[in-house]
């Protein structure tokens, strides 16, 4: 009897294994286009990105444009270790870096695609965080988030996510801002420290053996560059100084202008700690990036009243004049160094920090 | 910067080069040894601001710059292997071994790591228990007690699969090497601050007296060079050969102790290449015997290596303060920071790197 009943199998009702939800991580079928997708886009992109063009789902967003003008259309791709650091995200880096690249050329921030390729096992919340925040910079610098696509690529073969956007802006028709035209004669302000982007994500990957108390400078700066055309219709040149930091940039402003810049050392504004931390890492803050910053060049006699309306708004209290546009030696940039010396300052040569953004 | 600004004052610094305008009568050629001296000079324009009599030639005192090709192509060849990780200080990723770097070994998939101290690289090891993890260790006496330090970590730690790929130089040697050439022009030395913080001075006054050379410990902040350019200048005037201390809120004559005992413990002086100079006698450190397990150049079996210069790069005259880098045909043309043919060109301390970047203002730009 014994043996018997060790062979008996008892079935307590037929059973097929329901596939678990996977709503708590992403998994490669959120990015086979299914249902899946389907799902992930409705829950977590359409929420926060809520807006008539988006909802109408069609393969491409249609616009309207708001009047006469031109558009302006910039394109930026966006990975960053790690995803969040002091003072912002990849979310808020891809809004506000789309963002700045058009409101360099005068224009007004309109709409922004997003592609996003996200590794397998990113935890759905954190992806909600970088939506949100998404949301958060596109709300503060006027953009619409009109489309968008999901990839998800095998584990390894992403660092997390990463973030393509694109955007369109309307720049009226009175404004004419490029890097080459800078004109000798032209102040060169910028909106407030520098390295502060460069220097709180280093710090934030915790290879550091110190702890710096800086936060990233991450912000549109859009509003503030209204405030300037309002004061100086005529801005000759408007420049955020990303990656490569604020040497790299006026070198393309010297190139593009076939004009010189000279820096005066003892005007640049960094940070205590900022500048503390590039001293003990051998980095010279000049080339290390901010992403909430700008360069701007505008006419001598317009300097003042530019600096006092950046002063003004939430990103520019630390505006000043750093230097000037002269003649001579043409596409260069020196600097006045604090004990009177001038030494050049080129572009970055190849890697400084690795992998910022 | 608290500490660091009130040296770097225009006001202070312009009261010294005053007084070395008040001292000066005629022409003399100071060597300054170290390449971060060299970086400071150009990157505050220093060296404009002296007086014409002064000729200022670069020193070999940039580790990156001297290490020497075979240990840079060893270092390849081991960063290459499976199951390594080369872990090293950022700036030797780009210099030109014979054909390819660091970052190409990276790229083409070897595992090679920035660390900002070797401390870092034993944790590395710690970590990683199943991959052999070696440090390139470079440096002259200021990186030794860290160096040092990690060998020692590591063996307490019981830790096998840690080693390090040994490159140390000592100033003194490289001084009389200098001093010691019938080429030589040096009549003053401003020696090197931070070396002098770990081993102090006191091995300079025999070597000032027997070439009959001042040598004056200097700093690094432009008042800190510009003092140390005022004492060597007054020696030279006094006609006197002595070493003396113009960088005494760091250096002393005995340096720091426990520091050099570190470095007694785990190293003993050996024979040394050094790059575009050649082979210096009893210049370099080498693990002693007791921790001679930790030497990745005997862990690893390298094949034999030739390595192969380029033949128009002069750093090694411009390391022994013959040639300036604008001397160079190759500088600021076929020879870049992104294109370099010698470590002078990479490293932030190299004076050709130094001269590109803050001095180059003539030379054509690079495409």
């Amino acid at each position: 009897m014994k043996d018997d009943q060790q062979d008996l199998v008892i079935i307590h009702g037929l059973v097929c294994p329901r596939p678990l939800s996977h709503e708590d991580t992403i998994v490669l079928g959120h990015g086979s286009g299914g249902r899946m997708t389907q799902r992930l886009i409705e829950k977590t992109f359409y929420p926060p990105f809520e807006n008539p063009t988006l909802l109408r789902g069609d393969d491409a967003a249609v616009v309207e444009l708001p009047a006469e003008g031109r558009l302006a259309v910039t394109t930026d791709g966006h990975i960053v270790s790690p995803l969040f650091f002091p003072g912002g995200d990849i979310g808020r880096l891809a809004v506000c870096g789309t963002a700045n690249d058009l409101a360099m050329v005068g224009a007004q921030p309109r709409w922004l695609t997003a592609s996003f390729i996200i590794e397998e096992g990113l935890p759905r919340f954190l992806l909600e965080r970088v939506t949100q925040s998404m949301k958060d910079a596109a709300e503060e610098s006027g953009l619409i988030i009109v489309g968008g696509d999901t990839k998800v690529t095998e584990r390894g073969k992403a660092d997390g996510l990463f973030i393509t956007t694109t955007g369109v802006g309307w720049i009226p028709a009175d404004r004419n801002v490029s890097g080459a035209n800078a004109r000798s004669g032209d102040a060169l302000l910028i909106s407030g420290t520098i390295g502060d982007h460069g220097i709180a994500v280093l710090a934030a990957r915790g290879e550091l053996a110190f702890q710096a108390d800086v936060e990233s400078d991450l912000a549109p700066l859009n509003g503030m560059v209204e405030a300037m055309f309002d004061v100086c219709p005529s801005i000759h040149v408007l420049r955020d100084p990303t990656r490569g930091g604020v040497a790299t940039t006026l070198n393309e402003i010297a190139r593009q202008s076939n004009a010189a810049i000279v820096l005066d050392e003892t005007a640049i504004p960094v940070r205590p700690a900022v500048d503390a931390a590039c001293e003990m890492l051998g980095f010279d803050p000049l080339y290390v990036a901010n992403e909430g910053k700008l360069l701007a060049c505008v006419p001598h006699e317009d300097a003042e009243k530019v600096l006092a309306v950046m002063r003004e708004t939430k990103y520019g209290a630390d505006a000043c004049q750093i230097g000037i546009v002269e003649d001579d030696p043409a596409g260069r940039v020196l600097m006045k160094t604090a004990i009177g010396g001038t030494r050049v300052i080129d572009v970055l040569a190849g890697e400084m920090l690795p992998r910022i953004c | 910067m608290k500490y660091v600004s009130e040296y770097r004052g225009a006001k202070l610094v312009q009261g010294v080069l005053e007084q070395i305008n008040e001292t000066i009568t005629r022409p003399w050629v100071l060597m300054e040894i170290c390449g971060g001296q060299t970086h400071s000079i150009v990157r505050h324009g220093l060296d404009q601001l002296l007086p014409e009599e002064i000729e200022l030639v670069h020193g070999p005192g940039c580790p990156v710059c001297v290490t020497s090709l075979e240990l840079i192509d060893k270092a390849l060849a081991i960063a290459g292997m499976p199951n390594v990780i080369l872990a090293s200080y950022g700036d030797m990723l780009r210099v030109p071994g014979s054909g390819r770097d660091l970052f190409s070994v990276r790229a083409s998939g070897g595992d090679v790591r920035v660390v900002y101290s070797p401390l870092d690289a034993v944790k590395i090891a710690q970590e990683n228990p199943d991959k052999e993890v070696v440090f390139f260790a470079i440096g002259f006496e200021t990186t030794a007690p860290p160096n040092a330090m990690a060998v020692v970590q590591a063996k307490s730690l019981g830790l096998e699969n840690f080693s390090m790929l040994v490159s140390h130089v000592r100033v003194p040697p490289a001084m009389h090497a200098i001093l010691g050439s019938p080429h030589n022009r040096v009549q003053g030395f401003l020696a090197a601050g931070h070396v002098c913080a770990v081993m102090g001075y006191w091995e300079y006054g025999p070597i000032a007296e027997q070439y009959n050379v001042p040598i004056v410990v200097t700093g690094f902040e432009p008042l800190d060079i510009a003092r140390g350019i005022l004492r060597v200048v007054q020696l030279l005037e006094a006609n006197q050969a002595l070493a003396d201390n113009a960088y005494a809120r760091a250096v002393t004559l005995e340096g720091n102790q426990p520091a050099q005992e570190l470095i007694r413990r785990v190293f003993e002086p050996c024979d040394r290449n050094w790059r575009g100079i050649g082979m210096i006698p009893g210049s370099g450190w080498c693990l002693r015997a007791e921790f001679r397990g930790y030497d990745a150049g005997l862990r690893f079996d390298v094949e034999a290596i030739q390595p192969k210069e380029s033949p128009l790069c002069i750093a090694g005259e411009i390391l022994q303060g013959l040639k300036k880098p604008f001397d160079c045909t190759a500088f600021g043309r076929q020879c870049t920071p992104e294109t370099p043919l010698g470590a002078t060109m990479v490293s932030s301390e190299g004076a050709c790197a130094a001269y590109y970047r803050y001095a180059h203002i003539d030379v054509p730009e690079s495409s």
